[in-house]
């Protein structure tokens, strides 16, 4: 497998299916592990690491078929290689730009992505689409089982997995997941969510792209305690609460449907008109009509236009993505224009007649 | 101290390291979101901003002990890895597993004051921590010989060698 297959398709994150996949967007079990023998990362001299690499590397390709693995240098990784990863939410920006030897293994569906000296040695991500986290944290724990059949890990009797940051000690897990909430942010009600979930110390932060403004909506939600409970009751924990919040923005979507009917027609067919027909557009300006149209799309204000197209309109957009599809290496200027082009192109390509006109 | 960016008491202590050289910001709450907002991006806000807290739980202890006790505190060395407790609570990270036991006073408030527990009750791996001493020996021992070698002091560093060769062909699982 190769770098370059995986750019075509969304990933697993983007693929629009599964259970309640017009708000859930993805679901996602990290494990962080550490080997018995070595300093954590930050403490590694280069020979460590690079030990570190290659003993985890060994074993991973002992448990799975190489053609059906992708296993990536990150440390040679061209910058736009990179942060094509980072765009797939398949490495963190930090292991991205960090130095020294690191790694990541992917399977071929992109289900799963192992860090290899992240910020621990070992970081195991499971990542599913729609609403899945019983069957993430199922592949999460038999890929865990499987390493540590030949490796053993640093653990303690009493705080259990031991990692580089206490903040993760115990099961070393972080539970998300990533919701798609343009109903709850245009009626002003996501600060309140936020709030209530933070008291029952769940993690709420917004998805970031190329600048600071939080991309297309998209919000993650996670457990913030790792020690002292389960991994089936951490699972637990965040699935409980999905299922209010998805009903907090179908509210808030009838209550828009219902209220300002007018403006909200009004609101995605502009958003929808200029992506067809912009001849620059940044990836920010993208994002967040793109979300629009999205809830759109499922409202039934638009038509002809699938969700999937959309997700992955998303994904390619974002400025590793559409250099990789178009082939080359393009400045910030050079990129909204080939953007606005790409969009025009994929939109025209990807709808049904021309319905949308007639609403 | 109050706030670079207002008049806010400063509740945060960011140790940046740009360009391999640490730089200090103390900041409010607000102030300190808005700087880890900016400056990370997702995935990574959860983990910066987790190291933040660590770092903020560790200098929250301090209130209550003297200057001295803190600074003996601070000066504690682990065998194994080399860090000191003002290393981890200047950078937010921990040097080696040992470090879990070596600094088990300092860091107990901590982890009851993150994760308001301090005994884990989930998954055990199958191989169990009864090698755990060999294996911080190990991290022990590789260090010694970087240093020796860095001394070019190679007869101790080909002792050294000898000795973690010996302890890794009996763990046959490392
Ligand atoms: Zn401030
Ligand atoms: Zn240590």
């Amino acid at each position: 497998m190769e770098l370059n297959d995986l750019a075509r398709g969304p990933g697993e994150w983007l693929r629009g299916s599964g259970p309640e996949a017009d708000i859930v967007i993805s679901s996602r079990i990290r494990l962080a592990r550490n080997l018995a023998a070595f300093p954590f990362v930050s403490r590694a001299s280069e020979s460590d690491r690079a030990r570190v690499e290659e003993l985890l590397r060994t074993r991973v390709l002992q448990i799975q078929d190489a053609s059906q693995l992708l296993y990536v240098d990150v440390e040679r990784l061209a910058g736009v290689d990179r942060q094509f990863l980072v765009e797939r939410h398949l490495i963190s920006r930090e292991h991205a730009e960090s130095h020294g030897s690191r790694a990541v293994a992917i399977d071929g569906h992109e289900t799963f992505s192992l860090m290899i000296n992240e910020e621990d040695h070992l970081r195991i991500q499971v990542m599913h689409s729609g609403l899945d986290l019983d069957g993430a944290w199922e592949q999460v724990n038999r890929l865990d089982d499987l390493i540590e059949e030949k490796l053993t890990y640093a653990f303690h009797d009493e705080l259990g997995y031991l990692t580089a940051c206490p903040t993760n000690v115990g099961t070393g897990m972080r539970v998300s997941v990533m919701l798609h909430l343009p109903a709850l942010v245009l009626t002003r009600q996501i600060e309140k969510v936020f709030r209530s979930l933070q008291k029952i110390s769940l993690a709420v932060r917004g998805l970031f792209g190329e600048g600071s403004q939080a991309m297309g909506d998209f919000y993650q939600i996670s457990n913030q305690i790792t020690l002292g409970q389960s991994e089936q009751e951490l699972v637990k924990q965040v699935a409980d609460i999905v299922p209010v919040i998805i009903d907090y923005e179908r509210q808030a979507r009838d209550f828009l449907f219902r209220e300002s009917h007018q403006n909200l027609n009004d609101r995605v067919s502009r958003d929808y008109g200029i992506l067809r027909s912009a001849k620059k557009i940044s990836s920010e300006e993208t994002m967040r009509r793109l979300s629009s149209v999205r809830m759109g799309v499922n409202l039934g204000l638009i038509e002809g236009l699938d969700i999937p197209v959309l997700n992955e309109l998303f994904i390619h957009t974002q400025p590793a993505h559409l250099q990789k599809l178009i082939g080359s290496e393009l400045e910030s200027e050079d990129r909204n224009v080939e953007r606005a082009l790409y969009l025009q192109r994929y939109l025209q390509s990807h709808t049904r007649g021309d319905e949308s006109e007639r609403n | 101290m109050k706030c670079q960016k207002c008049d806010k008491p400063s509740t945060f202590h960011i140790t940046e390291l740009t360009d391999g050289k640490p730089v200090e910001l103390h900041l409010c709450e607000e102030h300190a979101r808005e700087y880890l907002t900016q400056s990370s991006q997702e995935p990574t806000t959860a983990s910066s901003m987790a190291a933040v807290l660590a770092q903020q739980m560790a200098q929250q202890m301090a209130v209550g002990q003297t200057a001295e006790e803190l600074a003996e505190l601070d000066q504690q060395i682990c065998p194994c890895c080399g860090i000191s407790f003002y290393d981890f609570r200047s950078q937010g990270r921990l040097g080696c597993p040992h470090d879990y036991s070596c600094f088990a006073p300092q860091l107990e408030p901590l982890i009851l004051n993150v994760h308001g527990e301090t005994k884990h009750v989930g998954k055990i791996p199958r191989h169990a921590a009864d090698r755990s001493e060999a294996q911080t020996r190990l991290i022990q021992l590789r260090r010694q010989m970087e240093e020796s070698v860095a001394d070019e002091n190679y007869e101790r560093a080909g002792q050294l060698r000898d000795e973690i060769r010996r302890i890794e062909q009996s763990e046959e699982i490392q």
